[in-house]
């Protein structure tokens, strides 16, 4: 940008409105953001080298104590196993069945838009009233998923006590939640793709089947890393769903045996409920962690779809 | 001000139909039977929590155990309605709700628009490392800062009161990140350049000129965080109190409290989503387009 040279009594005004007002139009945002986004983040590194409980009101300097009293803690592992088991039910059907419906939609469809609108609807919903609904249809003695397994000759399925079964449960939730958007995000790459591609092929004679898995699966590379990725972020910091899905007491403890409590649970359990700050700042610390070196094991995992 | 804005390109309805038509005599990618099929019945199940949410809201508890389960709505519906607002401070919620989405989504949607003019249009040092940093942030998970955020609300005597909830609301790195990839190709350095030498202050050419041309990008936005802030739950949950709830935390209160009670716990959702349900069905279309156009990916 070239602007003309104001006169000079204008001079300095004109400077400092091209020079120092963008500063003012970010300072409201990295402000607000600096002092309760970043400031508390830090901050949570120092509250996890103290044994900070608000109840008993002390407050005391213990390195790395926490974290060491963690990777001996018994709960801490069964909440990693559990949140690395509903994180892999929910996230590969999840991120498949997106595809599918994907590709589905990409076709010339009539009535695009009602489609479209019909997959996104659950997205929408909040995870409380989901989860509500969802353990309900869960429900032992009235769900309704039990009444369909008893429909066809099954017995019914304690859906709560069990590991397995209650990691399926929740998994169930967090997929009808997001397999639609996570269409969308695969609907509006495939876009992308150049409709020759699909034509030389097609005069190739590769069929619907070969297109789908040779063209659009590794044009769409980019895209599936992100939602891999995104989906690893939001699915390790799963709590309402587990903390929620065990209806009735409002217990942060994921079930009698823990057999569903993940890990933002456990730092919910400690942080909010034992009100320990020390040691659940130590569990955050923790599971960003976690969450860094699987967001980097799911890009290198997604990242090799071509060569496969 | 300088009016020279050049007209939209020509429409290229034509051409694209003609594309369509080609891409149907090709068989293969259009839908087929199978495809109607599998889509609808994506949609059924998409659509049954939902619609089930609503029978059991509309049946007194004795309908919910029976066998084959009740499929139609029931006559009980305000009847239970009725009986949320009296067990819990469900009106409270509501209006702490609107509150909360109404103030965060003005605020985001204002302050992302101001960042996201002075990143993408205007020059100045620090531009590149901030909106990194800025950009940075959006991927970082929010739980690790919540206990020294709680603490801080406890300093400031904002626990249990709905400041708490809606000042770390009122800006996100997301909406500064996606008002300045829109601005970027929305407005053309051309007209801020004509503004400028017409004399404008920089504020006065955002006034007129980028705040304008950002309406499109600011409603997608505004609904994003609106639905965000509405649905938001964690954050509430550990920082107000049952007395004073939003929607969310007082449908996890009446869901903990009233074990057996699917009537009235179930009527709590179809009251806490209705308004979700309604803003989607009149403006869809714009959230799709927002989630498709590729900003909203990251």
């Amino acid at each position: 940008m070239t602007p003309v040279t104001p006169r000079p009594r204008r001079r300095l005004a004109y400077t400092l409105d091209v020079k120092g007002s963008p500063y003012l139009y970010i300072s409201p945002f990295f402000l607000l953001f600096g002092a309760l986004g970043l400031f508390p983040l830090l901050y949570t590194a120092y509250v996890s080298l103290t044994d900070w409980n608000l109840l008993e009101t002390t407050r005391q300097w213990v390195g790395f104590d926490n974290y060491a009293e963690l990777l001996a803690d018994d709960y801490f592992w069964n909440a990693l196993f559990n949140t690395v088991s509903i994180w892999l039910l929910s996230t590969i059907p999840q991120l498949l069945v997106a595809l599918a419906v994907a590709h589905m939609l990409n076709r010339s469809l009539r009535a695009k838009t009602f489609f479209r609108m019909g997959v996104l609807l659950p997205n929408v919903t909040s995870i409380v009233a989901v989860t509500i609904i969802f353990a309900q249809l869960f429900g032992r003695d009235f769900g309704m998923v039990n009444w369909l397994l008893g429909a066809v000759g099954l017995d019914p399925i304690d859906w709560q006590a069990g590991t397995l079964s209650s990691h399926i449960a929740i998994s169930v939730i967090v997929i009808w939640r997001w397999t639609g958007y996570n269409a969308l995000i695969y609907l509006a790459a495939m876009q992308a793709v150049p409709e020759h591609v699909y034509e030389a092929a097609t005069i190739d004679g590769a069929g619907q089947w070969t297109q789908f898995w040779k063209i659009t699966i590794p044009m769409l590379r980019p895209t599936i890393i992100f939602t891999a990725v995104v989906s690893t972020i939001g699915g390790f910091q799963i709590i309402a769903e587990p903390l929620l899905f065990q209806a009735g007491t409002g217990n942060p403890t994921g079930g009698s045996d823990r057999q569903f409590q993940t890990v933002g649970l456990y730092l919910y359990e400690q942080g909010f409920g034992l009100y320990e700050f020390g040691y659940a700042s130590a569990i955050a610390w923790t599971l960003c962690l976690v969450i860094v070196v699987m967001a980097l094991v799911n890009f290198s995992i997604t990242r090799r779809i071509k060569s496969g | 001000m300088a009016t020279t804005l050049t007209p939209a390109p020509p429409a290229t309805t034509g051409r694209a139909l003609r594309r369509t038509r080609t891409r149907r005599q090709k068989g293969p990618r259009t839908a087929g039977f199978w495809t109607y099929a599998a889509l609808v019945a994506f949609l059924l199940g998409s659509l049954f929590p939902i619609y089930w949410s609503l029978i059991v809201a509309s049946h007194d508890n004795e309908a919910i155990g029976k066998v084959p389960p009740v499929l139609t709505p029931g006559g009980h519906l305000f009847e239970n309605i009725a009986r949320v607002f009296d067990t819990t401070a469900f009106g409270q919620a509501l209006a702490n709700s609107f509150l909360v989405s109404g103030t965060v989504t003005v605020s985001v949607v204002l302050f992302s628009t101001l960042a996201g003019f002075a990143f993408a249009k205007l020059r100045f040092r620090g531009r590149k490392g901030l909106l990194v940093a800025a950009i940075a942030t959006t991927t970082v998970p929010h739980q690790l800062g919540i206990i020294p955020l709680y603490i801080l609300m406890g300093e400031l005597g904002w626990t249990g009161r709905i400041e708490a909830v809606i000042v770390p609301g009122l800006v996100t790195a997301f909406g500064v990140f996606f008002m300045t990839q829109y601005l970027t190709g929305a407005v053309p350095d051309e007209l801020l350049e004509a503004g400028r030498m017409d004399g404008c202050t920089t504020i006065r050419l955002f006034w007129h000129v980028v705040l304008p041309a950002a309406r499109p990008a600011a409603a997608v936005l505004g609904l994003f965080t609106f639905m965000q802030a509405w649905n938001d739950f964690f954050w509430p949950l550990v920082v107000l109190t049952p007395e004073n709830p939003t929607v969310q935390v007082a449908l996890s209160t009446l869901a903990s409290g009233y074990t057996t009670d699917f009537a009235l716990v179930l009527t709590g959702t179809v009251i806490a989503t209705i308004p979700m349900v309604v803003v989607f069905t009149l403006l869809g279309r714009q959230i799709i387009g927002g989630i498709m156009s590729g900003a909203i990916k990251g």
